[in-house]
């Protein structure tokens, strides 16, 4: 039974895409005004097989995917604890939490111009955007979670003669967990569309070749089978590193699933 | 008999927001709990019994008076007492650890604490939890357990930290009526084992009786002691004993105090404090 629900859903997702196409090809082969320029999805696919054999493609992948890498790492090490010690600590957070909050709300790609007058290399440009998108959102979720944390633990924690320590490390941080993984998921979203804008802002001229740099020379040089090529690269990239982030909170805090 | 656990409760009052609205949530409380004693206070909603639980586990303050442990002071005005494991809470809503097994769970308290080594804290949780009915849930996370399961090993989280008083704060609120009648047995059998002193709060007339060994009734806000019942039906009891002649006595001499003051609460449509 439940086989055959999730077999219905396939077919209907599948034959969505195919109709996709469908509709895709036929439009292009009546010349229809806006399509006129989209190339065909037979040649697209043909592009785009030729394309993923090439090095140049995979290094730009990995050169984004690194850069995303580093930049989200950071920004996690740094406002996973920041995001507690604002929800712990109230002089913490009345000393700092002003300028967190003006800062915030600026764009990440806001922040562009200057990093790239600040930094040496476009490299370390690049990273910092990405450090700042993930920042940030790591560190407002986090901070949601401390402060929804049920008092009814903290006060059974106490109860029981645990130390402020302890229940620091045995109840808020747990507890905290679901919105701390929450927040970064958040974030390995935000961090490839970042990358992307970045890299094609940041990358002319110096600096190694990623996908938005790649998709870039591409509009410069009018390929758009490779455009496309980059714009599915990204969606595919910033998918599988969300879900990744998902798979893996959902196996640390598989207690919630019992709740 | 414990020799430790007597609680003396003299003159306490406790006001929220002195300089502002003013709001006399608790006033000239005296109470005498015995060592042992297992002592039930009702009282409609908002009648300030969950405040003065929280006073006594050092969740909150009190305005006025003393409260008193074993001859020494526990709390008085401007004393801030610190929530500890003698005087062990079980919450309403309850509050097992969701992300810890039953085992952790139930050990947490010695173990943070420093006061058994972890082996020895787990053989003590299973003979515990084995001796009222509960082996073998030992691995399960309290998600996995029905509700009225999840309150019988906070019970036992409760026992493990050898309190001298145990604060129940409506632990049973939440169940269905069967359930509870369930859980007043087990209680029951667990009191019986360790005769520790009860702090019980509830507004469930029948529960009070059937648990206590004194009742106390409270009014309705501002909290006051309107009227204090011994309960002499014999121990270890049984469900049989809510049909006896003398739970009928008690039960009329308790409902006529604590219908007034329901009356009243419905009056004036006092909410819940705290």
């Amino acid at each position: 039974m439940l086989r055959m629900v999730r077999s219905t859903a396939l077919w209907r997702g599948l034959g969505g895409i195919a109709l996709f196409i469908a509709l895709w090809e036929a439009a292009s082969l009546l010349k229809l005004p806006f399509l006129r320029f989209v190339p065909a999805p037979h040649i697209l696919f043909a592009s785009v097989v030729e394309t993923i054999q090439t090095q140049a493609y995979w290094s730009a992948v990995v050169i984004s995917a690194r850069r995303v890498v580093i930049g989200y790492l950071i920004g996690v090490a740094l406002g996973v604890p920041i995001g507690l010690a604002f929800g712990v600590s109230r002089v913490f957070k009345g000393l700092f939490f002003p300028v967190f909050e003006t800062l915030r709300p600026i764009p990440p790609l806001a922040w562009v111009p200057l990093s790239i007058l600040l930094w040496p290399t476009m490299e370390q440009t690049v990273i910092s955007v990405i450090f700042l998108g993930s920042y940030f959102t790591v560190v407002i979720n986090v901070l949601g979670g401390v402060e929804t944390v049920d008092l009814r633990y903290v006060r059974a924690a106490f109860s029981m003669g645990a130390s402020r320590w302890q229940v620091f490390w045995r109840v808020v941080l747990p507890a905290t967990s679901p919105s701390i993984f929450t927040g970064m998921a958040v974030a390995m979203g935000l961090t490839w569309e970042i990358v992307v804008a970045a890299e094609m802002v940041s990358s002319i001229g110096s600096g190694q070749t990623g996908l938005g740099a790649m998709m870039w020379q591409a509009y410069v040089g009018g390929v758009i089978p490779l455009i496309i090529t980059a714009m599915v690269s990204i969606g595919l990239a910033g998918l599988l590193f969300s879900a990744l982030i998902w798979q893996i909170g959902a196996f640390a805090t598989r207690w919630r699933r019992l709740v | 008999m414990s020799l430790y656990g007597g609680l003396r409760v003299r003159n306490v009052g406790k006001v929220y927001d002195p300089e502002g609205i003013h709001v006399v949530a608790l006033q000239d409380i005296s109470l005498d709990i015995a060592p042992g004693e297992f002592c039930v206070v009702v009282g409609p909603s908002g009648c300030g019994k969950t405040t003065l639980l929280n006073i006594i586990a050092g969740f909150d303050t009190l305005t006025s008076g003393e409260i008193d442990m074993d001859g020494s002071t526990l709390t008085a005005p401007g004393r801030r007492l610190s929530p500890g494991a003698d005087r062990m809470v079980v919450f309403q809503h309850g509050a097992l650890f969701p992300w810890k097994t039953v085992l952790w769970n139930v050990t947490c308290g010695p173990v943070l604490q420093g006061r058994l080594p972890r082996a020895e804290a787990e053989a003590q949780a299973r003979a515990l939890l084995a001796g009222t009915g509960l082996a073998g849930i030992e691995g399960q996370y309290p998600g996995e357990l029905s509700s009225g399961m999840r309150r019988r090993v906070e019970l036992v989280r409760a026992l493990m930290n050898d309190p001298k008083v145990l604060l129940l704060d409506e632990p049973f609120r939440a169940l269905d009526a069967l359930t509870r009648s369930v859980m007043h047995e087990h209680l029951l059998k667990l009191y019986d084992l360790a005769r520790k002193t009860v702090f019980f709060i509830t507004h469930d007339l029948e529960e009070a009786i059937f648990l206590a060994d004194r009742v106390v009734v409270m009014t309705t806000r501002p909290g006051r002691v309107k009227k204090v019942i011994r309960v002499d039906l014999p121990r270890p009891r049984d469900y049989r004993i809510l049909t006896s002649l003398r739970y009928g006595q008690l039960e009329e001499e308790a409902l006529e105090a604590i219908h007034e003051e329901a009356l009243k609460a419905f009056e004036t449509g006092e909410r819940e404090l705290a």
